[in-house]
């Protein structure tokens, strides 16, 4: 097990550096640089600017320094928050991010995990078409329609949660953007749940399971459930890294200061540096990921292993 | 006995609550449009890092909450005949965040930096007209050769390369504020950094958590400290109108300095006065490109100007937070008078198109040879409806339009590298109340904001014989006739002066609405 863990890391290697490569090039294909503002710069500050930012160097010379610098962890200054680095920007809002995905990625598991197991179980009837239809809202109501309206009702007209900021991570600041971000995310679980756990409940060793007289419980949880779980498990690799490494949205009305916003940020400030950093953070999420999801896979499938 | 316990009970409870009330912290949740790129003074170059750095630092001269110049950590000053040295007498009790004085040493230090190559100022242009300044940034000359000189503690003599009698003026721009030389000496560009950070405003730093507030405390060291309402300010980023609108709904903010324009008329039911439009001193403009063939005809602008219904444009695409503009320089600026309308301004709309078709006609074009425009304008919904207005008022006229819409930052760049182009949207918001500050940018040198590449000799002569005048009056007389110039042989086409949005809480006093939209801290109060 660790040899494939370790293989699988080291694998993820040369795949990083393609991105970054590719991510640094395209980049610098774009039209117009960090310094181009409304209000033109004098060409000598600009010339000072981009000999500060060794942006006056041949564009290889450039992308070897980065190279160099991103290989002892260093991510370089941000070009438009000039007072920090990229490395302080994301130790700051990394957490917050992480913090913001894994709570709305648990709160989606059980609910629509719930949601999907009571559906399935009540197939055609009201209960599973009410729960279908609620998924296929959540699904199709983007989050900025949704946040607004959640913030209008209970921040403005009930006064009972506040609209914005993150407070340090205060409860009542986390729940309107986690409930936000989670809704979709249940949605996909709770029809994912439902699909997988139907064809279960009808597989030959739940039926086996039933002859033998197990309990419901045994049945549904135990047997039926530990097999269904396993397509929302492979979901939930690109779900969880899409989730912890921010939501733009969420976090740019709800005003939380997570990693998200940096990626349309830098993009439209050409924070180079920026970009490049949150391209790498979430090409790392994805891979750690799906690296876990592969493991999660093999603990909850014997047929699975990868000794 | 009990109505006696009971009316105890009251005063000591009504007792409390006074009592409460005096010590109750004011704290002002100001909502600004962005982030701060940095909190380097020397370094910054847009509005909102203008905000919180006026509450952080003062410079020689400050705002009063009517955006009017005052006297800042100089109280006084004298100006030599020639009009070109500047001598200021420095407050005595002017002190630092950490009780050291400002002294005339600390401007003569902060100066020279922002003229430093090495400190990329963005914006140290602004401070051009000081001797050597445009050589000393462009590292033809030594900092030490800067027209910057403190004569002892509190004496500052600043020379200039010729007279510039909105001078004064020029030093409350934020590139005007000082740095504390010693902090700076110690931690470099980390002097900004919350647990390094000294200031000689009224407030000063505690906390910036990007994308999250910048918190800031009041300076007990500030010379009017005494006369300071709020005690910690938080500034919350607001990139999102439409949130910080909720935000201030649901008493989140108290102040915010944007508001969402597409809903300016449930704003205007809802808000009442809370929602604030004011004159601003800018003007939304399309620069005509006058290399371009077609456009190089005076008729053909001319035409082009006078088809566009700019009431329509400012009343109906933006909601009346902007104001049909039929100059350059903005009315209400100071050192002017009334800016030189176009003499269309007072004819009606269809009158001024059936002239307008005429001269297009002259000019060789109409329906069998219509003449083929393309507008670039940069990402925005209200500039595109705008755009898509004009080139429907220009279409009965027999003009093709078609529109070019790309990110601001490519943009502006197509501008800078002077690409192709026929008409593009710009906006200029003035950093100084002079008439100087627009009409300059279509001076034939400046390359870098003439986006129309307009050359005319007499128009430059006239700016650069205004330069050189000092008596304010006669210098208005000679900008006018250059703005009459401008507005004969129109580089840009002026659209709209813009209007400053704000939205302030029923409990906020002191913020004073003015055509900077300058609003200090420090004149500010809360009641809760």
């Amino acid at each position: 097990m660790h040899r494939y863990v370790l293989g699988r890391l080291l694998g993820a290697i040369p795949t990083l550096f393609l991105i970054v490569t590719m991510a640094f090039f395209l980049i610098r294909i774009a039209p117009g640089g960090p310094f181009d503002l409304e209000r033109p710069l004098e060409a000598k500050v600009m010339e000072n600017l981009n000999r500060i930012y060794h942006l006056d160097e041949p564009l290889w010379n450039q992308y070897l320094l980065y190279l160099k610098s991103i290989a002892q962890l260093d991510f370089g200054p941000s070009f438009y928050f000039r007072d920090f680095t990229i490395n302080e920007l994301f130790a700051r809002s990394l957490p917050i991010s992480m913090q913001l995905g894994l709570s709305a990625l648990c709160l989606a598991l059980v609910v629509g995990g719930t949601m999907g197991v009571f559906a399935a179980l009540r197939q055609n009837r009201p209960p599973d078409y009410a729960v279908m239809a609620a998924a296929t809202l959540g699904v199709t109501i983007p989050n900025f329609v949704v946040a607004p309206i959640l913030t209008l009702i209970l921040g403005v007209w009930l006064g009972w949660l506040p609209v914005g900021g993150w407070n340090g991570g205060a409860f009542v600041n986390v729940i309107l953007p986690v409930v936000t971000l989670a809704l979709p995310q249940v949605a996909v679980i709770a029809r994912l749940t439902r699909g997988s756990m139907i064809e279960a409940m009808r597989s030959n060793h739940v039926r086996t399971a039933r002859a033998y007289g197990l309990t419901s419980y045994m049945v549904i949880v135990v047997h039926a459930l530990r097999g269904a779980i396993l397509p929302v498990v492979s979901y939930l690799g690109p779900a969880a890294a899409a989730l912890l490494t921010g939501s733009v949205v969420i976090e740019t009305i709800f005003g939380i200061p997570g990693i998200g916003r940096y990626f349309v940020q830098g993009a439209l400030n050409r924070d180079y540096t920026l970009v490049m950093g949150t391209v790498v953070i979430v090409a790392c999420f994805v891979i750690l990921f799906n690296l876990v999801v592969d493991l999660l896979y093999a603990l909850l499938d014997p047929r699975v292993r990868y000794d | 006995m009990l109505k006696s316990m009971r009316v105890s009970a009251l005063a000591a409870a009504l007792m409390a609550a006074t009592s409460l009330t005096a010590f109750a912290e004011v704290v002002y949740h100001r909502g600004n449009t962005a982030d701060p790129e940095t909190l380097d003074q020397h370094k910054t170059s847009t509005v909102y890092e203008a905000h919180i750095l006026r509450d952080l630092y003062e410079g020689l001269v400050t705002y009063a909450a009517d955006g009017q110049i005052i006297p800042g950590v100089a109280e006084d000053w004298t100006i030599s005949d020639d009009g070109t040295v500047y001598t200021f007498t420095l407050r005595d009790n002017a002190k630092w965040s950490n009780g050291d004085p400002v002294v005339a040493g600390d401007f003569e230090y902060s100066l020279r930096r922002i003229m430093t190559p090495d400190t990329g100022a963005k914006y140290a242009t602004v401070l051009y007209p000081i001797m050597n300044a445009e050589k000393v940034n462009k590292g033809e000359a030594k900092p030490e050769e800067l027209g910057v000189k403190a004569v002892d503690d509190k004496t500052l003599e600043i020379t200039l390369e010729s007279p510039t009698p909105f001078f004064v003026d020029l030093l409350g721009h934020q590139t005007g504020l000082p740095v504390h030389p010693a902090t700076v000496e110690e931690h470099g560009t980390d002097f900004v950094k919350a647990e390094n950070f000294v200031s000689n405003g009224a407030y000063t730093l505690t906390e910036f958590v990007p994308n999250a507030h910048i918190k800031a405390v009041k300076n007990p060291h500030f010379h009017d400290a005494a006369n300071v309402q709020v005690e910690t300010i938080f500034y919350h980023p607001t990139e999102d109108r439409g949130a910080a609108l909720r935000r201030f709904q649901a008493g989140e903010l108290h102040t915010n300095n944007d508001a969402p324009t597409e809903q300016v008329d449930f704003m205007r039911e809802n808000l009442g006065d809370q929602f604030r439009v004011a004159p601003y001193l800018g003007t939304y403009y399309y620069a005509l490109n006058h290399e371009d063939e077609n456009l190089a005809k005076p008729e053909v602008r001319q035409a082009l100007s006078m088809a566009i219904d700019r009431e329509f444009l400012a009343d109906e695409i933006w909601g009346s937070t902007m104001v049909a503009g039929y100059s350059f320089v903005p009315p209400g600026i100071g050192n002017y008078g009334e800016p030189a309308y176009a003499d269309y301004k007072d004819m009606s709309q269809i009158d001024r198109e059936e002239k307008a078709a005429d001269l297009l006609e002259a000019a060789g074009y109409g329906p069998d040879k219509p003449l083929k425009l393309t507008i670039n304008y940069n990402t925005s919904e209200n500039h595109k409806n705008t755009a898509v207005a004009i080139a429907d008022m220009w279409s009965p006229l027999g003009v093709e339009v078609s529109l070019v819409n790309t990110d601001t930052k490519t943009h502006y760049a197509m501008l800078r590298d002077r690409q192709d182009f026929d008409v593009a949207r710009a906006g200029w918001i003035g950093d100084y109340s002079d008439p100087q500050n627009f009409l300059f940018m279509v001076e034939s040198d400046n390359t870098g904001f003439n986006y129309a590449r307009y050359e005319n000799p007499e128009y430059d002569a006239l700016m650069d014989e205004a330069a050189a005048t000092i008596d304010l009056e006669k210098r208005a007389g000679i900008l006018k006739q250059a703005e009459e110039i401008f507005m004969r042989d129109l580089p840009f086409i002026p659209l709209m002066y813009y209007g400053s949005m704000n939205l302030v809480s029923d409990k906020v006093s002191g913020f004073e609405d003015n055509l900077l939209n300058i609003h200090p801290t420090r004149w500010i109060s809360i009641s809760e």
